[in-house]
């Protein structure tokens, strides 16, 4: 029991608070430093969808039908798992068009139909009256248990003007004012609301897990005590099973899942947060599941909270909605129960500030101003200023729709649990799915389709359900529930045809969603679409294929190209369109829009731009942001000469501009290429300018390799010949010094033409199968000879088995034998010693040649495999043309391997290759002559 | 674009979700006993929810943008 000022203080501290946040955030986005900005913030908003029903409601549910609660949050959990597509769709489409409310989405789908949007809304506010006007029972239950007398009778016993619920009731609406009418914006988004909702739905869910913790380790000694002593009472060990004893229902579990998997998508409160105030397509990945684990978290506590209150000496079931507060009050902790009544409370204000603000605007836009913009006071030729009647009459739609709700509950309040209440509102926007899926995924849905759909399901939704809620609360007579209208038992509301058992809630959402999808797909079916319900529905189904992502920010006709549809063909008059839209967003707005319009189409003044339809729709859209779409098209239909598109003609368009987009798609793809086209030119020029000079020094390498013999034996001709008293000994060692150059000189002739060949591709190859272990003997035989003269040994290591290889002999003779001779070289003069060593893997072979000498310089290693570079320094170089190992290296990658070198300092020189098995299969120039 | 894998993948999620949330599945776990002193059926019914949470989640943060 706590005093009552203390109560409605903490409430209006709490609410303060709210509306300071909003305040600051509202500032902050002015300081184009937005809170909201985040995909965090954006998925707390979005649990406005857990309102007084979760927070109280649920306890209840539990408490007398134990997992019954959690269905509801099961469907969005479900839906959300679609989000990506689903959501992400609703929200491009939103964004392009600038459509602010579901009525506003169902009827510019569906033509821009004016009933279509005034339907919508009727059903909309019929619907969401009971929801708010649980929000407000479950307010003052609360605060009936925290502040009222113990024991005290019914909330609503009182005489009207004493019931608090009413001063709640005002209370909410002018807050709400303050919150959502402050200014009139053409996105509708509100900042400063989105982060005061963000707050609440962090103090409902910390709020409740504290009472749940207090529960659970407070008054128990934890889940499995609290469980146990359940467990032992026969009626509450009953609600921990599926099915309580009796069958289980899964047609309503099904229902209630679909249910609430539809709710959370079309509920206007859930549009708002979720599709409205989206600043960003990309939060929806985290909000996707960031949601769902808020759901799972604000209901782990349900069933402890539940079970423990009910263990509790003296409660019973009808008492468990407000357990989240007795129980706390009962055992004493006072701060605790006032955090849990502003958790309660945080729950129903962001409901009630969000839903009342989603309907009025729907109210304004799409019920009230197309009919206020038919009478000659404010018609399209008038010159009123409307942007302060707007605010007015959003105004007063939300302190109507708080009304609407405090009478409901003066109604039909006490006969109802807060559960069964939402689930009439739950069923009611379910009615929008046909419409609104097969508006964004079928192009055949019309107006008239969506029209009879809506208004069938609305219908047979108001018979089953809404009706049997008013007459169980004693305000008509209950009767024709019993015995059907006028005793036919056939039309009984609660079993239609007399079909099956379903309870009432499945048996209505079964009837009306069966005859809403019919009559939307058959009557659809029925016409040929107009051409303004044909052009809409390309706009919205192909919404991904030709609305780019609009920036935050950026006005979508601003970035629309050419090559975006615009079904419009007519004439206009710019000073005309720009007078219209300063009647709706204000003067100043209006111009600095046209100016922004200007500098995009290149105009360098209002003047100028073009009156064309891109103008058209652009004015279009933004008025669509202001007053809905349906007004936004009467508007701009009345102050320009149109014509009226036919379905020829709206599929004319799309042809035209599809073909427009293909052409430039074509040119596109036409100026990539080319452009590839130049990189690769050039890419081949650079090669080949690098190649030439690789030539030259080439033949200049070659020319000065010629040169030494080519001296040497020209000397020692001329020695010979200008000397002819030379001795014979001396002229004969001559002869043989001229032999041995002349035999260099055809070896370096020879060595040259064949790496020419082997390089430009011309190269024999005989492949045939190669025996490794064999060939490696043979050239350790032809060399052991030369090898011992430098007083060297050789040893070799093989596997004493390998397969052969395809491959060509000669030449891998011709490589071990330069790799044999090239170590014999550098072996040193006393004790050289030269391994040959071959391993053999699952890939290839491996054949390596180790010497003990000096092994190759850091500076030269990678040197060396260049054409006339020898190793050693050029005092005591060896003998060589310089080409082997080069020549080696290119016949070997012949055959798909490499040729390497390793080299450990003070370990000599390792020259090695490997080889592929398929060796022969590489070589993919060989020819077999 | 339900053509992406992740589209694909989400779709499965939802039918996974679905099947696991409704008859006859939801029956596998009617079962008595109790497991850390909670009992299996709403352990298991919540263990579930949170599962298909974090499959959700891997894949909407760890997929490749489309």
């Amino acid at each position: 029991m706590l005093s009552t000022p203390l109560v409605v203080a903490a409430c209006f501290a709490y609410l303060l608070l709210l509306f300071g946040v909003a305040y600051w955030a509202d500032w902050r986005a002015r300081q184009g430093r937005s809170v909201i900005g985040n995909a965090w913030v954006y998925a707390l908003s979005m649990a406005v969808y857990c309102t007084a029903w979760t927070y109280f409601g649920s306890v209840g549910r539990a408490a007398s039908s134990g997992v019954w609660f959690l269905p509801i949050y099961l469907g969005p959990t479900l839906a959300m798992v679609l989000a990506w597509m689903v959501l992400r769709k609703m929200v491009r489409i939103a964004h392009s068009y600038r459509i602010t409310s579901i009525a506003d989405f169902i009827a510019s789908r569906h033509g821009k139909s004016r009933l279509l949007a005034g339907l919508v809304t009727v059903i909309t506010v019929i619907g969401i009256v009971p929801y708010m006007a649980l929000q407000l029972k479950a307010v003052a239950s609360g605060y009936h248990v925290l502040a009222g007398p113990p024991g005290g009778g019914a909330v609503t016993a009182v005489a009207w003007w004493r019931d608090s619920t009413l001063y709640v009731a005002l209370a909410l609406a002018g807050f709400t004012m303050v919150f959502g009418t402050r200014h009139l914006d053409t996105t509708e988004r509100h900042e400063g609301m989105v982060a005061a909702i963000a707050l609440e739905a962090a103090v409902k869910l910390l709020a409740f897990v504290a009472v749940g913790i207090f529960v659970t380790w407070g008054l128990f000694a934890g889940p499995g005590d609290l469980f146990a002593r359940a467990q032992a009472v026969p009626e509450l060990e009953r609600l921990l099973r599926l099915d309580q004893g009796q069958g289980f229902a899964y047609e309503q579990w099904f229902a209630l899942t679909l249910l609430s998997m539809l709710s959370v998508l079309f509920l206007p409160r859930q549009f708002q947060v979720m599709v409205v105030e989206n600043v960003d397509e990309r939060h929806i990945r985290r909000a996707s599941w960031a949601f769902p684990l808020y759901l799972l978290l604000i209901n782990l506590f349900v069933l402890p909270i539940a079970l423990g209150g009910l263990l509790q000496p003296g409660s019973t079931t009808a008492q468990a909605e407000t357990f989240v507060l007795s129980l706390p009050l009962a055992a004493g902790h006072h701060t605790l129960a006032l955090f849990a009544f502003v958790g309660g409370l945080s729950a129903a204000t962001g409901m009630v500030i969000v839903e009342a603000i989603a309907v009025s605007t729907m109210v304004c836009n799409d019920l009230v101003m197309p009919w206020l913009l038919r009478t000659r006071r404010f018609g399209a030729r008038s010159a009123v200023d409307l942007t302060g009647t707007l605010l007015g009459l959003r105004r007063a739609a939300i302190v109507g729709m708080l009304l609407l709700g405090y009478l409901y509950f003066r109604l039909a309040g006490e006969a109802y649990a807060l559960v069964s209440i939402g689930l009439i509102s739950f069923a009611a926007v379910a009615q929008f799915a046909p419409a609104m899926l097969g508006g964004i995924y079928w192009k055949g849905g019309t107006r008239n389709g969506a029209l009879a759909g809506l208004m069938a399901g609305f219908a047979l939704w108001a018979y089953t359900l809404m009706l049997p809620s008013i007459a169980k609360s004693g305000w008509l007579p209950d009767d024709f529930l019993l015995h059907g209208p006028f005793g036919i038992e056939l039309l009984k509301p609660e079993r239609l045809l007399a079909l099956g058992t379903m309870d009432n809630l499945t048996h209505s959402l079964f009837w009306s969603l069966l005859v809403n999808a019919g009559a939307y797909l058959a009557v659809s079916l029925w016409r040929r679409p107009s051409g303004a319900e044909a052009s809409q529905a390309l706009m919205f189904v192909d919404v991904f294929h030709r609305a780019r992502r609009p920036a935050h920010g950026v006005a979508p006709a601003l970035q629309g190209s050419a090559s975006d549809p615009v079904f419009w063909r007519g004439r206009a008059n710019v000073e005309d369109l720009l007078s219209l839209a300063g009647r709706f967003l204000g003067r100043e707005r209006a111009r600095r829009l046209f100016e922004d319009f200007a500098r995009s189409v290149g105009a360098d003044r209002v003047d100028r731009i073009p009156a064309d339809a891109q103008l058209v729709q652009f004015v279009e859209t933004h008025l669509a942001g202001a007053i809905g779409s349906v007004s936004a098209r009467a508007m701009v239909g009345a102050v320009v000469e149109e014509e009226p598109l036919g379905l020829d003609d709206v599929m004319r368009i799309l042809e035209e501009t599809s073909q427009l987009r293909a052409y430039s798609q074509a040119l596109e793809e036409k100026s990539r290429s080319l452009e590839q086209a130049t990189a690769e030119l050039r890419a081949a020029n650079l090669q080949l300018k690098s190649l030439d000079r690789l030539k030259d020094d080439f033949m200049s390498s070659v020319t000065h390799e010629l040169r030494t013999p080519l001296t040497s034996i020209r000397a020692l001709a001329e020695l010979m010949r200008d000397d002819p008293a030379m001795d014979d000994a001396q002229r004969g060692k001559f002869v043989e010094i001229v032999v041995a150059e002349t035999e260099r000189l055809s070896r370096l002739v020879n060595q040259v033409l064949d790496m020419a060949k082997i390089e430009s591709g011309h190269g024999e190859w005989h492949s045939t199968d190669v025996d490794l272990r064999e060939l490696v003997t043979q050239a350790v035989q032809t060399t052991v000879e030369m090898i011992r003269e430098r007083g060297a040994e050789v040893f070799v290591d093989m596997p004493a088995q390998l397969a052969t290889l395809r491959a060509d002999k000669d030449r891998l003779m011709q490589v071990l034998l330069n790799l044999l001779s090239n170590a014999a070289k550098f072996v040193p003069r006393e004790g050289g010693r030269i391994d040959v060593r071959m391993r053999a893997s699952a890939t290839g072979v491996t054949v390596e040649v180790q010497d003990n000498g000096p092994g190759v310089p850091e500076h030269q290693r990678s040197l060396i495999f260049e054409k006339f570079r020898r190793g050693g320094d050029a005092t005591d170089r060896p003998t060589g043309t310089g080409l082997g190992l080069p020549i080696s290296r290119r016949i070997v990658e012949h055959f798909g391997g490499s040729l390497w070198l390793r080299a450990e300092p003070g370990q000599g020189a390792c020259f090695g290759f490997d080889l592929p098995w398929n060796a022969g299969a590489a070589g993919g120039e060989s020819r077999v002559d | 674009m339900f053509d992406s894998l992740t589209a694909q993948r989400l779709l499965a999620l939802f039918a996974a979700g679905w099947l696991l949330f409704d008859y006859p599945l939801l029956g596998l776990w009617d079962r008595d006993g109790t497991l850390l002193g909670v009992p299996v059926f709403p352990l298991a019914l919540f263990a579930v929810w949170g599962l298909l949470i974090v499959a959700l989640a891997l894949l909407a943060e760890g997929s490749g943008r489309d």
